[in-house]
């Protein structure tokens, strides 16, 4: 049955640093290559080496600028895979009860051998979560690795997400959200994380860590500059008659007040 | 969103279907014999034809069966169960009055019942849908279930409602409209909510995170049409209530001319009600669409 569960063991999920993330795409790449490799039906292309490829993809990176009233413009990467939501819309509107969301770490999945492509949880995903895969006509969306987390074939540094454990910058965390004392809900409660369209109601589980405030550029940014000014502003000496004399010659002499 | 044809097909037709079964089973007419199953195929030709038309989308059709079995949850689910009762209810009821010439009223009454509740069901697929703020509104569900009474007033010939129900879609058409435009503004979802970056500044999508298009852009972000959209809401509203009300209240004598008359009212609205269904999907707006900078 699609009914979500009224809680969930744990609430396992990813928590994004918008500060770190340089927007690499490399998550992009190890999702797409483990998750056409391993659970489920491939991530297939379309006319790959065409004029208009396009492909599935659980994880995707924009880019947005954001210009505050006063001072300069920030470039921000921002990577968004499925949220895991606590209130999923995805789960309940699915007519055959493909979608479900576990009850012991909260992962939100699809039985793909239960799944008619009729598309509806991917229209009632606000985040763009979910996307059909035209090779094999059914939903595909981010597992959270589950065939790598529990994974005793793995040496334990890889039982993470393919997209955690790739990452160069440290920018993504795997964790138990639920559990107030675990590393990255100690690391929403010191950043401020927070959540995407909060207003939709779908209480994601995964949390995006805020862009730290950039530095101030101040009008003096070098504090050795006044150290390093021209000692003398006009020219002395040799150069004084140089400079005359030059002045002298026909024809126009470009820059500088003299 | 992408105005798919089989789904815009569907919810055009079997909204027709079952409007006209739920006046069939009202006993309106009271038809038996021949005319009865002449009425009765022209219904289930419409409401049948629509569903297997509506499979057409599915990535995977031969699995469609299974949509039956979560109606505790999921609007579509419940729609298939109420299109399923309503059409062997209906038959059973069609069987007397063709073969029988009788009415069993309470199995009529019933499949009305489940009829218009197919309606319903079908539209609250789209109302329920928090991400489309176009559709998350009560008119919603007040669009589908008053086309499809007027439509099936118009088919079942009752002079005396059609041209009462024709009035209250046409007016519930407009209200739609008028309150679906401001729908995604008043819904407080913009991109600054999208990226929870808004609270630092204006932001801008500066880059999409792929050079070309993909599943999400093709299904939810469809902009190509919108620009003849007035034109195409002024073509919906003459078609489908304007010119039937117009039609079914010309003063004409002769059986034959009043048929034609009826016929071309039938056509026409039928004609309007898909063009305002395409305007239904194509000028919905996801959410989605705000991540990639559109709408």
């Amino acid at each position: 049955m699609t009914e979500l569960p009224a809680k969930t063991d744990r609430k396992m999920g990813l928590v994004i640093d918008l500060d770190t993330c340089v927007g690499c795409h490399a998550c992009v790449i190890s999702c797409k290559g483990w998750n056409t490799e391993n659970y489920g039906a491939p991530l297939s292309d379309q006319e790959p080496y065409g004029g208009d490829p396009s492909g599935t993809f659980l994880n995707r990176v924009h880019s947005y600028e954001v210009q505050p009233e006063h001072g300069h413009a920030q470039l921000i990467h921002f990577p968004k895979s499925c949220l895991h939501c606590e209130d999923a819309p995805c789960v309940t509107v699915c007519p055959t009860g493909a979608s479900y969301k576990r009850v012991e770490d909260g992962i939100v999945l699809v039985n793909e051998d239960h799944c008619i492509g009729c598309g509806l949880c991917a229209w009632s995903c606000p985040y763009g979560a979910r996307e059909l895969d035209l090779a094999e006509g059914v939903m595909k969306k981010c597992t959270l690795c589950v065939d790598r987390i529990y994974n005793e074939n793995l040496p334990e540094i890889d039982r993470t997400p393919s997209c955690v454990r790739t990452c160069p910058a440290g920018a993504r965390h795997f964790g138990d959200l639920g559990d107030p004392d675990s590393d990255v809900s100690k690391l929403v409660a010191e950043r401020g994380g927070m959540d995407l369209m909060p207003e939709m109601g779908t209480k994601p589980v995964n949390k995006y860590l805020p862009p730290r405030p950039k530095d101030r550029i101040e009008d003096q940014i070098d504090i050795l500059a006044p150290l390093l000014a021209p000692v003398a502003e006009e020219p002395q000496g040799f150069l004084a008659w140089l400079d005359k004399a030059l002045d002298k010659l026909p024809g126009q002499s470009s820059g500088g007040a003299n | 969103m992408h105005p798919a044809p089989s789904v815009i097909l569907f919810t055009t037709f079997s909204g027709l279907g079952f409007g006209l079964l739920v006046f069939l089973g009202l006993g309106l007419p009271a038809v038996t014999g021949t005319v009865a199953f002449v009425f009765y195929a022209i219904a289930y030709a419409l409401a049948v034809g629509g569903l297997l038309a509506s499979t057409f989308h599915l990535g995977r059709p031969e699995r469609a069966w299974r949509a039956l079995t979560q109606w505790k949850t999921s609007w579509l689910s419940r729609e298939g169960v109420c299109a399923v009762a309503a059409l062997i209810v209906m038959a059973l009821y069609a069987f007397g009055a063709v073969f029988l010439d009788s009415h069993w009223t309470l199995l009529g009454w019933t499949g009305a019942g489940l009829s218009l509740a197919t309606v319903f069901t079908t539209s609250m697929i789209y109302t329920q849908l928090k991400a489309i703020p176009r559709w998350n509104m009560e008119l919603t569900p007040a669009v589908f279930l008053s086309f499809s009474l007027a439509g099936g007033a118009l088919l079942a010939g009752a002079e005396d409602l059609a041209p009462w129900l024709l009035a209250i879609a046409g007016a519930v058409q407009l209200a739609y409209w008028a309150k679906g435009d401001r729908a995604l503004e008043t819904s407080g979802t913009n991109l600054g909510t999208a990226t929870g970056l808004g609270g630092r500044g204006a932001v801008r999508a500066f880059e999409p995170p792929h050079t070309g298009s993909n599943y999400l852009l093709r299904e939810f972000v469809h902009v190509v049409g919108r620009k003849h959209a007035q034109k195409l809401r002024i073509i919906a509203f003459v078609l489908g209530f304007a010119l039937p009300l117009l039609l079914i209240l010309t003063p004409v004598q002769g059986f034959a001319v009043k048929h034609l008359l009826a016929a071309l009212a039938v056509l026409s609205h039928l004609a309007g009600v898909a063009v305002s269904r395409w305007l239904f999907f194509a000028q919905a707006e996801h959410v989605v669409g705000l991540y990639y900078g559109k709408r």
